[in-house]
């Protein structure tokens, strides 16, 4: 739907200019096609080889069992997603990188807050990471398309594009977004090479193991989880996720917004 | 017509030298944030838009408040403004340089700019904000130079330079208007989340842009031959009185809308502003001086003799300028950001490097309309206006 609408903007920009100048529509025209290939190029540049055995779904989503969580599991989610993603350890906090991290349920769930709330909630870290959102505002936002929505619903960002305008994080209304401040390679103890570090001045965030799922693998968190968080396609009635939430009470994060987030939590 | 703006009196020497200065250390200063990046800044990862992005949403609203000059003189043939019509103008074009500028120092990677052009996105707002405000710096350099110019040779200025002068009228509404949709379509922040946003945005910009008018038309009135004209500025003056009282409305307005729905998040970004949030006051003083500075900014220009008080109003005019830098710039774009999306409280203050950069790009914009204003009260002295 929205491609299409896309493309019906590109093609009445072309007539449009046609209608004034026959002979300039050719030219403009081929600039368009050069620039739509230009789109694919960095699109499929991020999106790592694809190898035959790669996992592939309609629409991807996790569910996380929050009751299966302490803090040690979390520490090793944590660490498994932030060493292997080069995500740089940031002295200072409040400019610092994270791509999962864990907060108190009521700031995870602002809107789902009761003044007394089951006590096991009350002290639980929950863990949180992009929602990978159907609708994703980020996506919206980004004036550069350096973020952008694969077909299976992955939200992923092209470092190489992003010109750091922290549009995208202002969009994001569930701060799962961070910008690097400085340069991050002085930050990180170990280099994952088969993974990009990342350069100052651009945002990043969780791309749900693009690069994992390419080689036929889960991601880490859900790897490293034994069994607390699970992933599968959604549009697939027999996936582990969909299984889950047939047979679970979930909830998600801010679903009023309209944004469709596809993390979902068992409490 | 450049040239005007060359020779002058030592005192105006004095005061380009004096912005050169101003320049160089914030181009000092820029280079360290380039180097070490925006680290060097109070933003964070969860107020990450800071001072840069406050100075820009409050500029294009000066650069949107010249339109009340123009609206008045091509439209209902008001001849009052005849005289310092180009000076709305030329202040447009020394704002709108400072906005490009200060998205410009904004930016984590400035040298992928291009980017924004090359792959560009109708879906988002800032595709749109680029056009409309080249847009409007094209519309306010041709019109103003043109009719600058048609007046220093004695002829009346063409046909299409009022055409596009009628035009740039809706398209100065519309760079504010856009200015305003960057935020008020974003779903999760609820202090941005409102419809009135825009029609707050002009109305502001309504009262800014003329009073930093006034202020520089009784420059020009004392420092050079021409004058501006009295009636002008009371004109003016009366214009920024209604606009900021819109101003002032549509914010109670905000506040009704959230202190009678009581709803828990947005009421927690005006406690945050108004009255700090566990200990996060940082703002408390700034928001409440803003108020005051706006409200006894009415009650000046209201009361017609105090209006009238040659005085007084350029005092009034600087109290309505701070009032309305404060609440467009610090307030809504740190407001905007808290309660962060986690449910926190985050405080954000500019570094001194941060003010460093901003007072450079601020010194820049003044250079660009000390050197326009100089050069058309040159000419209007030269043709004896």
């Amino acid at each position: 739907m929205k491609k299409s609408r896309r493309r019906f903007l590109k093609i009445a920009g072309v007539s449009a200019l046609g209608l004034g100048a026959g002979s300039a529509v050719n030219v403009f025209a081929s600039a368009v096609v050069k620039k739509e290939e230009n789109n694919k190029k960095a699109s499929e540049n991020s999106q790592f080889e694809k190898m035959p055995n790669a996992l592939t779904a309609k629409r991807w989503a996790i569910v996380i069992d929050t009751r299966k969580l302490n803090d040690k599991r979390v520490e090793k989610i944590q660490n498994a997603c932030h060493l292997n993603h080069n995500v740089p350890a940031i002295p200072e906090e409040k400019k610092e990188i994270k791509w999962i991290w864990t907060d108190k349920f009521h700031n995870v769930f602002p809107d789902k807050e009761n003044e007394y709330l089951a006590e096991k909630l009350e002290h639980l870290n929950i863990l949180t990471l992009c929602n990978h959102c159907d609708n994703p505002p980020c996506v919206q936002a980004c004036p550069t398309k350096a973020t952008f929505q694969r077909e299976d619903g992955i939200v992923m960002m092209d470092y190489h594009r992003c010109i750091g305008c922290r549009f995208c994080m202002a969009a994001c209304p569930y701060g799962s977004r961070s910008f690097n401040f400085f340069n991050p390679r002085p930050h990180l103890e170990n280099v994952n090479p088969d993974f990009p570090t990342r350069q100052k001045g651009v945002v990043e965030k969780c791309n749900l193991c693009a690069e994992r799922l390419a080689q036929g693998k889960a991601p880490y968190c859900v790897e490293a989880s034994d069994g607390a968080i699970a992933f599968g396609d959604l549009e697939d009635p027999k996936s582990d996720v969909r299984r889950l939430l047939k047979s679970n009470f979930t909830i998600r994060r801010r679903p009023s917004l309209g944004t469709g987030p596809c993390v979902y939590y068992i409490v | 017509m450049l040239d005007k703006a060359l020779s002058g009196s030592k005192k105006y020497g004095i005061w380009i030298g004096f912005l050169l200065l101003l320049i160089g250390g914030g181009f000092i200063a820029y280079l360290q944030q380039l180097n070490v990046g925006l680290g060097i800044t109070g933003m964070s990862r969860d107020v990450s838009w800071g001072f840069y992005i406050a100075q820009f949403t409050f500029l294009v609203g000066v650069a949107a408040g010249g339109v009340m000059v123009v609206l008045p003189y091509y439209i209902h043939d008001y001849k009052a403004f005849g005289r310092i019509t180009v000076l709305g103008e030329f202040l447009a074009i020394g704002a709108l340089i400072m906005c490009l500028l200060f998205i410009i120092v904004d930016l984590g990677y400035p040298s992928r700019l291009f980017n924004v052009i090359i792959h560009f996105s109708p879906d988002s707002m800032l595709f749109w904000d680029m056009i409309v405000l080249n847009g409007y710096l094209f519309l306010n350099v041709v019109v103003g130079w043109n009719v600058l110019e048609a007046e220093r040779n004695g002829v009346s200025y063409k046909k299409w330079v009022k055409f596009l002068a009628y035009f740039s009228i809706p398209w100065a509404v519309g760079i504010h208007t856009v200015t305003a949709f960057l935020y008020c379509g974003l779903p999760g922040r609820g202090y941005w989340l409102t419809a009135i946003l825009a029609p707050r945005f002009l109305a502001s910009a309504f009262a800014a842009g003329p009073a930093l008018l006034i202020i520089l038309a009784l420059i020009v009135q004392k420092t050079t031959k021409f004058d501006p004209g009295d009636k002008a500025i009371d004109t003016l003056s009366k214009i920024v009185c209604y606009a900021l009282i819109a101003n002032v409305f549509f914010f109670l307005c905000e506040v009704f809308v959230t202190f009678y729905s009581q709803n828990p998040h947005h009421m927690e970004t005006f406690q945050f502003l108004f009255q700090g949030v566990h200990g996060h006051d940082n703002l408390v003083p700034w928001m409440w001086g803003s108020m005051f500075l706006m409200g006894f900014g009415i009650l000046f220009l209201v009361i017609p003799k105090l209006r009238k008080n040659r005085f007084l109003l350029p005092i009034t005019c600087v109290m309505i300028f701070v009032g309305t830098w404060i609440d467009k710039g610090m307030g809504l774009i740190t407001g905007g950001f808290n309660p962060t999306p986690l449910n926190h409280i985050t405080e954000y203050a500019p570094t001194g490097l941060e003010i460093m950069i901003t007072i450079g790009v601020y010194a820049i914009g003044l250079l660009l309309i000390t050197v326009l204003f100089k050069m058309a009260a040159a000419i209007k002295e030269e043709v004896g206006a």
